[in-house]
């Protein structure tokens, strides 16, 4: 369960013009996760369920504030959806603001995260939550693209960026 | 589905990395992959298994996106997210790269030879197409940049036996061109998918053109001319080019790849759903509106994406097939009894 927006940002700098967003809300984090019996029992086989999935993403770094991308409410728990039988994953991001033009990369930074994560079976999707971007169907369709994917992740620059955001905090 | 899909060898050919594409030379006795490791592999066969003949390292910097044999078989062109097309030659029993053809902006996504073997065709995600003219010294010289795409172009390739190219693109459109007073133009966009168009492979005839789509679906486009007694009106001179069959409600992912075999007139495809499916046109269907049946759908083909299917030119059946779990497979297409 998401809370409602626990304090605000920091007051926006003098220079805060720089930034796209410079006073996001920030939200409440999610407690750790509750180990249950059955997943102690080594014995037992233990799918992957969406919390598993949450919990891989929601430390990814905002490009663009230190903050999460589930602090920032652009991941939540109910926008992931896994199906481990069926081998496919697919999750949900709501840019702070509809004309965010760091969607494409907190997309790519979601998708090569559970790429790098999961076993190679999986089948990872990542859109935005519809109504929420005003280049929705623009961003999701590049995010779909594998070839335009790999590509990007040959520029030393941008996997740079990536691996920024995923370097998460402790 | 009564036909059947055999497996007859499936190889590591690029392991840890994917294998993006296939090409089988003329002779079909060569099977050129390219991948993620930057490398091109050729595989023959001896006896009963396929044996790496050769490793074309060297020549690229980035990903080997697709590779195309000229019509000779001498020589192997490779586009690569390097932004270069090499030109590799047959040299004994090796293959040297002799040219490397660079102009595009960024990622070369595809090659292709004319059927004369004097025309390359390159594509790249600068959204141009570039004709290349090769002379008797083996000197390649650009002879025209088309850029009628509004995106990303995926795919090209030629007609069978004409100087007629086609390419796809993410703008979800194939376009056509041809010669006209030593320079190319775009006569025809076929529009229809609701998606990037990923690969495009003429038939037998070169009067049908298929492409498939991350639309889930693979449309057939069939050539009018002018005067045509179906009643397509053509403006002027060119040719009208209509969808005449689409296979919709048959793959679950996005569709990378399409082969028409040119023996058979089976047709298959590459899905993200890791399966490979064989259609075949049923034959009774009407020419103008033909009907294709499923007759083979290989679940798992793979243990990931499929990204390639490239029938063999000339043992009917035989059927190439990569992945991104970097393996080739091999495959022996079984058609329905009759």
């Amino acid at each position: 369960m998401v809370g409602p927006p626990v304090v605000a940002a920091a007051p926006p700098s003098p220079s805060g013009g720089s930034l796209e967003n410079a006073n996001p809300l920030i939200y409440r984090r999610q407690g750790e996760r509750p180990v249950t019996a059955r997943e102690e029992d080594d014995e037992l086989p233990d799918a992957i369920d969406d919390r598993e999935i949450f919990d891989l993403i929601r430390s990814i770094n905002d490009p663009e504030h230190p903050l999460t991308l589930e602090e920032l409410n652009v991941v939540e728990q109910v926008r992931v959806k896994v199906d481990d039988a069926e081998s496919t994953v697919s999750v949900e991001f709501t840019p702070t603001i509809p004309h965010c033009s760091m969607a494409t990369l907190i997309g790519l930074s979601v998708k090569v995260k559970l790429i790098r994560s999961l076993p190679e079976r999986f089948k990872v999707d990542v859109h935005i939550t519809p109504g929420t971007h005003a280049s929705e169907q623009a961003v999701n369709k590049q995010l779909a693209d594998k070839e335009r994917v790999a590509a990007a992740l040959e520029n030393t620059h941008l996997l740079e960026v990536v691996n920024q955001c995923l370097s998460g905090r402790p | 589905m009564s036909g059947s899909l055999g497996l007859l060898s499936r190889i590591p050919a690029h392991p840890d990395s994917r294998c993006w594409f296939l090409a089988w030379n003329p002779a079909g006795t060569l099977l050129a992959s390219c991948g993620g490791d930057r490398s091109i592999r050729l595989w023959g066969r001896e006896g009963d298994v396929w044996v790496c003949k050769s490793v074309l390292g060297e020549g690229h910097q980035r990903t080997i996106r697709k590779a195309a044999w000229s019509p000779c078989g001498n020589y192997l062109a490779s586009a690569s997210f390097d932004a270069t097309t090499c030109i590799w030659k047959k040299n004994l029993e090796d293959f040297e790269c002799v040219a490397t053809l660079e102009g595009h902006e960024n990622e070369v996504k595809s090659v292709a030879w004319a059927p004369s073997g004097t025309l390359l065709a390159t594509c790249s995600r600068d959204k141009s197409v570039w004709v290349w003219e090769v002379d008797e010294e083996e000197e390649y010289e650009c002879m025209s940049v088309l850029n009628s795409h509004l995106q990303d172009v995926k795919h090209v390739v030629w007609h069978p036996n004409q100087e007629l190219l086609a390419s796809a693109s993410y703008d979800d459109t194939v376009k056509l061109y041809r010669e006209e007073e030593d320079d190319w133009v775009c006569f025809a966009t076929l529009e229809g998918h609701e998606s990037t168009v990923w690969s495009l492979a003429f038939d037998q005839s070169g009067e049908r053109l298929a492409s498939c789509s991350d639309d889930k679906t693979v449309r057939i486009w069939r050539q009018y001319k002018p005067g045509n007694e179906q009643g397509v009106a053509c403006s002027d001179v060119e040719p009208t080019w209509k969808c005449i069959c689409t296979l919709s409600g048959f793959h679950t992912r996005t569709i990378y790849d399409v082969s028409w075999c040119r023996q058979t007139g089976a047709l298959a495809t590459a899905c993200g759903d890791d399966a490979i499916r064989v259609f075949e046109e049923e034959l009774l269907s009407d020419p103008q509106q033909p009907t294709f049946s499923l007759t083979v759908h290989m679940a798992r083909a793979h243990s990931q994406d499929v990204n390639c299917v490239a029938w063999n030119p000339k043992e009917a059946g035989l059927l190439a097939s990569c992945s991104d779990d970097g393996d080739i497979a091999f495959w022996k297409y079984q058609r329905p009894e009759a």
